[in-house]
């Protein structure tokens, strides 16, 4: 009706008004089952549709060879390199059996490498014991790991000639103990050390607190490298030649120190989230300094930060490679050299080295990193009720 | 004042603020002995041993040849030379691997975020593989097991765009800037300027999608005026090897890749964490609103996820430039293989040379920090 303003319309009844109830729709037609499920999760839209293709084309093209490489063209057990040069062969994993006690050992004399396995295991008990939240006893397990064992394994790992284990030069050490040795260094030294530097941050004295967050800074503002390249060269000129630390001790001296800035600034994390009342509380039940910190204050602290505490211990462990910058031969830089070795080199030694150093270095830090978030869910079990 | 007792004052050293002073002048002195004794020792033992005690070593004739050089450089130019070369050189792989982590990272991270179950597992295993992987390892990967190997330049591999990668490195076409090129220099610097002029006046948001058209229009027009002065040398095979065109060596290659890629990890990480930190009620919030997806994404979670990201970000960044000092181990010529390495050993000035070199990671990351507070300042969340 063009022209007629629509206020004139009179009011009437609506033209229809629906009596019964609508019919039911018909369900989606791929809203249940499985297939449903991943026809919506991998095909729902053009955009996902292409994204899934193109995933599952690159695993079609990656997997195969890889596979290839790894398992089927695999050399599993060869005298030589000879096999492994052949044209098409895989990995050559008899490379890495051969090498295995270079890798494990370096060139620690054969006869005295119980005394590494013997260090070995004492450590990994006591790390057992330490992790297990609900071992008896953890107390007397981290006095033990933290005070007893760097003191037995350098007995045992050195020698000691009045208990009749001959010395073993620092030269000769190698391989994956020599990795794991740098790495409970720093772990070992980079806690207590790190708690202090976050105390002496976080102190009121002026002087004190400025001195350990300008060291925290200048340690956390340089490369690794740097540090180690320091703890080598200048640390000899630090001390009267005749008192020239070790080889190997200097890099250590260098990772313990980086190792405990940064554990530093997470330990401080863990001190920001005290409330002030917990100190005031403390103070009040009359507990002097050392007690409220040791009782109070740390225990809460550092539960808070357990997740970046193993963090820290991830990286530190992926930095331990570094020390061959100054000649240690550790895990990696054993695995490097050899691959040099001329009885195997060949166009696959390379990269059969070094995935199986990523395997070991990633089962490593991968299984940390999941204790580190079933800690974290465990202590927040509290929180979430 | 000191405190006061029921039976007199009480003794000055139970006095807190006393105490307190009493330590710090004991942890001075102590410190200051300790310095000063090392100090002494040092330099009795460097004398000792014939090294230099003061800087002007970098002032003498270097002597050795660095096979990357951003400023001209040779085998007569003077230590101090061969700082900037190696400064320059890190800089240079540094300011690459960043690019490259951050397109990667953010691609990946978004990735994590996918409701596609598939294209989600993928950028899980890319982040889990290679952040529990050491990043000297990763870089040993690509440069003895990848690149090394490549066939010679006769055989190499023909990359899209004009690129060639063999065992020489990665052959890429140059850019030839022609007379007339400043036009468009100039072109692309008022474009930035009106940009900047858009966003800080407002006018930009009222031009819609106008600028970005200007951004990009303005340089390819002065392009076509200018007479097209812009040409590319194609590198080709002569001989036994490429000429014309860029040559990356194949070690530059293997500390960009292995520095981008492994940073991307982590970067990935941080973008999931910023993504998913932003609380759900924002999006249904603005979805309740009738915004689109694109638009509450655009307008409501990226914002505040950036808010988180960048500073992690910043912190990210600042690893890669420090850990770019691994070239060394792969002989990138980087501001430690040329200085903390080469120079190091040839003058024998260990506490100079290690003091320079840390000094510029040092001025690096205060540089950053300071920014980043800055950033903080300006973008922070201002509650009441």
């Amino acid at each position: 009706m063009p022209g007629e303003p629509l206020s004139a319309t009179p009011a009437r009844a609506a033209a229809f008004v629906r009596q019964d109830p609508a019919p039911a729709c018909p369900p989606p037609p791929s809203g249940q089952g499985v297939f449903a499920a991943i026809g919506d999760n991998l095909f729902g839209g053009w955009r996902s549709s292409m994204m899934t293709i193109a995933a599952l084309a690159l695993l079609g093209l990656a997997l195969p060879p890889l596979l290839r490489f790894l398992i089927f063209d695999a050399v599993w057990s060869a005298p030589d390199g000879e096999l492994c040069r052949a044209p098409g062969a895989g990995a050559c994993w008899a490379f890495i059996a051969r090498k295995l006690p270079y890798f494990a050992y370096g060139s620690y004399p054969i006869g005295q490498r119980w005394r590494v396995d013997l260090t070995l295991a004492f450590g990994a008990a006591l790390i057992v014991w330490l992790l297990w939240l609900d071992a008896p006893g953890r107390r007397l397990a981290a006095f033990l790991f933290f005070f007893a064992y760097p003191i037995l394994s350098f007995l045992l790992l050195h020698g000691a000639p009045s208990f009749g284990l001959p010395t073993i030069d620092s030269d000769l050490w190698g391989g994956i103990f020599v990795s794991l040795l740098v790495a409970t260094v720093g772990i070992v030294a980079s806690l207590p050390l790190g708690i202090l530097l976050a105390l002496g941050r976080r102190s009121s004295l002026p002087v004190l607190s400025l001195a350990c967050a300008g060291f925290i800074e200048c340690v956390r503002g340089v490369p690794m490298i740097t540090v180690l390249f320091m703890a080598n060269t200048m640390l000899p000129l630090f001390v009267p030649e005749s008192l020239a630390p070790d080889r190997l001790i200097r890099p250590l001296i260098g990772v313990a120190l980086f190792a405990s800035a940064y554990m530093a600034e997470v330990v401080r994390g863990g001190l920001q989230a005290i409330p002030k009342g917990q100190f005031e509380g403390a103070q009040a039940l009359g507990l002097r300094a050392l007690p409220t910190l040791r009782f109070i204050i740390l225990p809460q602290a550092l539960r808070h930060v357990i997740p970046g505490i193993v963090n820290t211990f991830i990286g530190l462990f992926k930095d331990t490679t570094l020390v061959a910058i100054v000649g240690i031969f550790d895990f990696l830089r054993t695995v490097d050299s050899a691959r040099l070795d001329p009885v195997w080199a060949g166009p696959t030694i390379s990269a059969t080295g070094y995935v199986f150093a990523a395997l070991f270095y990633f089962v490593f830090c991968f299984s940390m990193s999941r204790y580190s978030l079933f800690v974290e869910r465990r202590l927040s079990r509290g929180r979430d009720r | 004042m000191a405190p006061r007792s029921e039976n007199g004052p009480l003794a000055f050293w139970y006095d807190p603020a006393i105490r307190g002073r009493i330590y710090q002048t004991l942890f001075v002195l102590a410190l200051g002995i300790v310095l000063f004794e090392a100090i002494v020792d040092v330099r009795a033992n460097m004398q000792a041993r014939g090294i230099p005690t003061d800087f002007d070593f970098l002032d003498d004739v270097a002597g050795f040849d660095i096979n990357l050089t951003l400023i001209p450089y040779s085998a007569t130019s003077t230590y101090g030379r061969a700082f900037f070369v190696g400064l320059l050189n890190t800089g240079l792989a540094a300011a690459l691997g960043l690019i490259l982590a951050t397109v990667v990272g953010f691609a990946i991270g978004i990735a994590r975020l996918s409701k596609n179950w598939i294209v989600a597992k993928f950028a899980m295993v890319y982040v889990e593989a290679l952040r529990n992987v050491p990043l000297l390892l990763q870089l040993l990967f690509w440069y003895n097991a990848v690149l090394k190997p490549l066939p010679a330049p006769r055989q190499s591999y023909v990359l899209p765009f004009g690129m060639y990668l063999n065992n020489r490195g990665l052959f890429a076409p140059e850019l030839v800037f022609g007379p007339g090129a400043q036009w468009i220099g100039a072109a692309v610097i008022v474009a930035a300027l009106v940009a900047v002029l858009a966003r800080l006046t407002g006018i930009g948001a009222r031009l819609g999608r106008f600028w970005p058209t200007l951004l990009i229009g303005l340089p390819v027009a002065a392009y076509f005026l200018a007479g097209q002065p812009v040409s590319f040398i194609v590198p080709e095979l002569k001989g036994f090897n490429f000429s014309g065109g860029v040559r990356l060596l194949p070690e530059f290659v293997a500390l960009v890749l292995g520095l981008g890629l492994y940073t991307a990890a982590f970067i990935a990480e941080i973008v999931r964490a910023g993504v998913e930190a932003v609380p759900r009620g924002q999006s249904e919030a603005a979805a309740a609103l009738g915004l689109s997806r694109r638009q509450t994404n655009r307008f409501v979670v990226v914002p505040q996820a950036m808010r988180i990201i960048t500073p992690l970000l910043t912190s990210q960044y600042l690893n890669l430039i420090k850990n770019s000092s691994l070239a060394v181990f792969i002989g990138y010529p980087d501001l430690v293989q040329v200085f903390a390495g080469t120079v190091l050993n040839q003058t024998g000035a260990a506490v100079q040379v290690i003091f320079i070199t840390m000094a510029v990671y040092l001025a690096i990351s205060l540089f950053a920090s300071l920014a980043m507070n800055l950033y903080n300042r300006r973008f922070a969340l201002v509650e009441r």
